[in-house]
């Protein structure tokens, strides 16, 4: 039987494209009451009043809650969740009350009109290379040092050849999963039940137990679909806290959504990020120094630090390092997960510099980054597990036709476009994270296995059966699949791109445990069950450095009118151990592209410093890649066998796809234009005046 | 205040009429997914930025959420749990299924009524923006293909499979 790494349509796909499948808010009981957030209006300060006399008066509502009635809630290790707790006001847009009405129409519109009075302070929302308030966090995201050294990075740039020395810098980038955030809240015996749009049951129900004071077990989260979430859903944001507050209150279910604009605001997005990069490298290319200065924004709620400097620490050689993080708090939201933090913005600013030290040193970024290859993590010294990198240049080299690129900006001419064509390495870390499972033979035949995996589009539903029929010995149909549920063992987070490698360890532990006892044990009227745990098999791994890879090849065109950027062609190539279901691995990578392209020419949170909130939240004003912005791309993989990664022997590809894909699109504009544009994203305006003529 | 105005109206909503009063203030998108529990047409943003709402309306594709439901009396709507017929689906549905078009599946019921529209109107040899014959019959190259997709947002970046979805059913 093999199933893992064939072809499987998406077992939900059905579902999908006949509109059975049911997201957040759509699955709730018939006696379901409408919510919606009042958001303040001032940046800093406190809320001195709230008339809801008036509100409670119209008919169809039935509850307006504000600090002063709000459950009181525990600590939970994140003051964005302490929402309605007290009359301070910490940033523009956050929540500040919530009407509860039996129609949607009566919620919205009271809510609109709910008078809420402020006093206000003087606000701080700029982030600044130079802002005062920067400081050394403890650590950054995910864990990551806050600062790391090797060597004299200082003695390392006075020693080379060729030193680049620029500032990248990435706006505001907000998820926006086409389905925004979403919750449904009932009560049941003093135990709390919830739909909920989130990347993970598990650590929703934990949060919300913390919360509300109750033992886990009294709390039931479910996401039977999610649609989508790039990080933003991967921990609970303040829809579920709210939505279990007012049916409380109120007696009742209650339905919870937040609008498109308040997914600017109250979903999490990605900081800005200011990088400062200094590279030396001797005569031949190869780097002396590297220096990695990363800055970026927190609130004064939560500190968030995304992990910018932590991408070159394991990608490339150098004699000397440095790499450091500093962050401020600001009269922000706090920032949050988006699709690869850190890596993305960090691989964004370190593949730019690398594409200006090719040019420099009159060497191919392509060849630059052969001679950079390190023996082990630079970081760490830590073996690697694979790695690929360089095949998969070689080999979208030969795919997009690199060999003989003349390496001169802003010579090539087809009409009034300019072309140029560009290059950038991707890498992503290959996680795992403990998560349980159950395994369960019937005595038809049949099997049933749960594991709290959640499918925000991954295909996570899809993988996890072809595992569980793999390790089975069965076909696909004799398993009945149990998902997105936090009565069962705990999963993992979809996030981190660990989720198939976290969740596929289990279901593979578990079932292999179940055929083992099946061979000596016959299967009961009632099931023969059995329930794992990888939190020591995880422990028990060597220490070596996991890292997915690829190479990311575009070619772009400028309109020497109009400063427009399309890009017609693009070619990713990708190394990420084995490809468990090639379909939506492609479609996995595919987005991550798409999504790169997006950051690259389109995406940009304009800060409004007088109000103190973004003045594009809409998608009329925050622009995505469209149907038509995205031209051909061709996707392949490697393949790998690395026996270092659990038992499905997979990296994850849910992240990668986005790594390198912006620097990719600016090296290919600047090699169409001679215009080196290092503040994301690259706009007509940015161009338009410097093109040559 | 007083009880909102509301307006009595027919519709035919995937082929079954509907005797409906209703708020004035409600929007065809509210009506689908919150009166008549139809939730297979989705609410990306409420202001016809993202597509995800798109129905077809006496067979045009249109913005659910743009569109008072009182406004319609008499139309006849269709919706993605109507376009399959029985276990059949749609040429597009399947096509969507088997170039996997989509993943998280939320931006998905806009694009199939999306592209049944478009199809539609390709097959009327209505030109875009990209056409360059604006007389003659329009092909459905990738390029007319990713023009006429481009009013449904996939934020899962799809777009790639769409196109291919789209055109193999217009084949």
């Amino acid at each position: 039987m093999m199933v893992l790494g064939h072809d499987h349509v998406r077992v939900d796909g059905r579902d999908k494209v006949t509109g059975v499948a049911r997201y957040g808010v759509e699955k709730r009981p018939d006696d379901a009451l409408h919510a919606w957030a009042v958001r303040a209006t001032v940046a800093r300060g406190r809320v001195t009043g709230i008339d809801t006399e008036a509100a409670l008066a119209t008919p169809g509502v039935v509850e307006v809650l504000t600090w002063r009635n709000a459950p009181r809630l525990e600590d939970a290790d994140d003051d964005e969740l302490q929402v309605l707790q007290d009359d301070h006001v910490a940033y523009r847009g956050q929540v500040v009350a919530l009407v509860v009405a039996e129609t949607l129409e009566v919620a919205r519109e009271v809510a609109s009109t709910l008078d809420v009075r402020y006093e206000t302070e003087p606000h701080d929302v700029a982030l600044a290379i130079d802002h005062p308030g920067l400081y050394a966090p403890e650590q950054a995201n995910a864990g990551a040092d806050t600062d790391s050294a090797r060597g004299d990075v200082e003695e390392g740039l006075a020693s080379s050849s060729h030193v680049v020395e620029a500032v990248y810098e990435t706006p505001a980038l907000f998820n926006n999963p086409m389905e925004p955030h979403a919750t449904v809240a009932w009560w049941e015996d003093g135990a709390l039940r919830m739909v909920d749009s989130t990347q993970g049951t598990t650590p929703t129900a934990q949060t919300m137990a913390t919360l509300f004071g109750l033992d886990e077990p009294q709390v039931r989260v479910t996401a039977e679909h999610v649609g989508g979430g790039f990080g933003s859903k991967g921990t609970p944001k303040a829809n579920p806290v709210l939505a279990a507050m007012a049916a409380k209150v109120t007696g009742r279910p209650v339905a919870l959504a937040w609008t498109r604009q308040m997914m600017f605001g109250l979903a999490g997005y990605r900081t800005p990020t200011i990088s400062r990069v200094r590279l030396g490298a001797d005569a031949d290319g190869r780097l002396q120094a590297i220096s990695h200065e990363a800055f970026s924004q927190t609130s004064r709620l939560e500190e968030f630090t995304e992990q910018t400097a932590e991408y070159v620490r394991h990608m490339y050689d150098s004699r000397t390092a440095l790499t450091t993080h500093r962050v401020t708090q600001l009269d922000v939201h706090t920032p949050s997960w988006m699709r690869a933090p850190g890596e993305c913005p960090g691989a964004y600013a370190i593949e730019s510099a690398l594409d200006e030290l090719a040019h420099t040193a009159g060497i191919d970024p392509v060849e630059l980054r052969r001679r950079n290859e390190p023996e082990v993590d630079p970081e760490t010294g830590a073996p690697y597990s694979s790695r690929q990198l360089m095949a998969c240049h070689d080999r979208a080299a030969e795919l997009f036709g690199w060999a003989g690129r003349d390496p001169r900006p802003g010579v090539r001419r087809d009409g009034h476009w300019l072309v140029g064509t560009g290059v950038a390495s991707s890498s992503y870390p290959a996680m795992a994270a403990p998560s349980g499972a159950r395994a369960t033979a019937l005595p038809d035949g049949t099997f049933r296995v749960g594991v709290n995996a959640t499918d925000i589009g991954t295909g996570a539903r899809t993988v996890m059966l072809q595992a569980a029929a793999e390790e089975l010995k069965v076909e696909p149909e004799q398993v009945d699949l149990h998902i997105a549920d936090s009565d069962l063992p705990h999963g993992a987070v979809a996030g981190g791109s660990s989720g198939s490698a976290s969740w596929g360890w289990a279901v593979a532990k578990a079932c292999r445990a179940l055929r083992s006892r099946m061979a000596t044990e016959r299967v009961p009227d009632e099931g023969l069950e059995v329930v794992v745990d990888t939190a020591e098999d995880l422990k028990g791994r060597a220490s070596l450095a996991r890292f997915a890879y690829g190479a990311q090849m575009v070619e772009a065109r400028v309109d020497v009118r109009t400063g427009e950027v399309v890009v017609p062609r693009w070619v990713g190539v990708f190394a990420a151990g084995r490809i468990l279901n090639p379909r939506t691995a492609r479609s996995q990578l595919l987005g991550g592209m798409t999504m790169g392209l997006s950051m690259a020419l389109h995406e940009e949170g304009l800060l409004d410093e007088r109000f103190g909130g973004w003045a594009n939240h809409d998608l009329a004003t925050y622009h995505v890649a469209a149907n038509a912005d995205v031209g051909d791309l061709t996707i392949e993989w490697l393949p790998e066998d690395d026996g270092e990664l659990g038992p499905l022997r997979s990296k994850g590809i849910g992240e990668i796809g986005i790594v390198g894909a912006a620097a990719a699109v600016a090296n290919a504009v600047w090699h169409a234009t001679g215009v080196r544009v290092r503040s994301l994203p690259i706009q007509p305006d940015k161009l338009l005046d410097r093109l040559p003529g | 205040m007083t009880q909102p105005p509301a307006s009595a109206f027919d519709l035919t909503v995937n082929g079954t009429r509907h005797a409906l009063t209703v708020d004035n203030r409600t929007s065809l998108l509210d009506l689908l997914r919150e009166r008549l529990r139809l939730t297979g047409t989705k609410k990306g943003c409420d202001h016809g930025q993202c597509g995800a709402c798109t129905v077809l309306v006496d067979g045009r594709r249109t913005n659910a959420c743009l569109t008072l439901a009182v406004t319609l009396d008499g139309r006849e709507v269709t919706t993605v749990e109507g376009l399959a017929d029985g276990d059949d689906l749609h040429p597009v549905q399947q096509a969507f299924l088997d170039h996997d078009a989509f993943q998280c599946g939320y931006c998905t019921p806009g694009q199939i009524c999306s592209a049944v529209g478009a199809l539609d109107e390709l097959a009327q040899g209505w030109p875009s923006h990209v056409t360059d014959d604006l007389t003659g019959e329009v092909e459905p190259s990738a390029e007319e293909v990713r023009e006429r997709m481009s009013g449904n947002l996939c934020r899962c970046g799809a777009y790639a499979h769409i196109v291919t979805a789209v055109q193999e059913a217009a084949r």
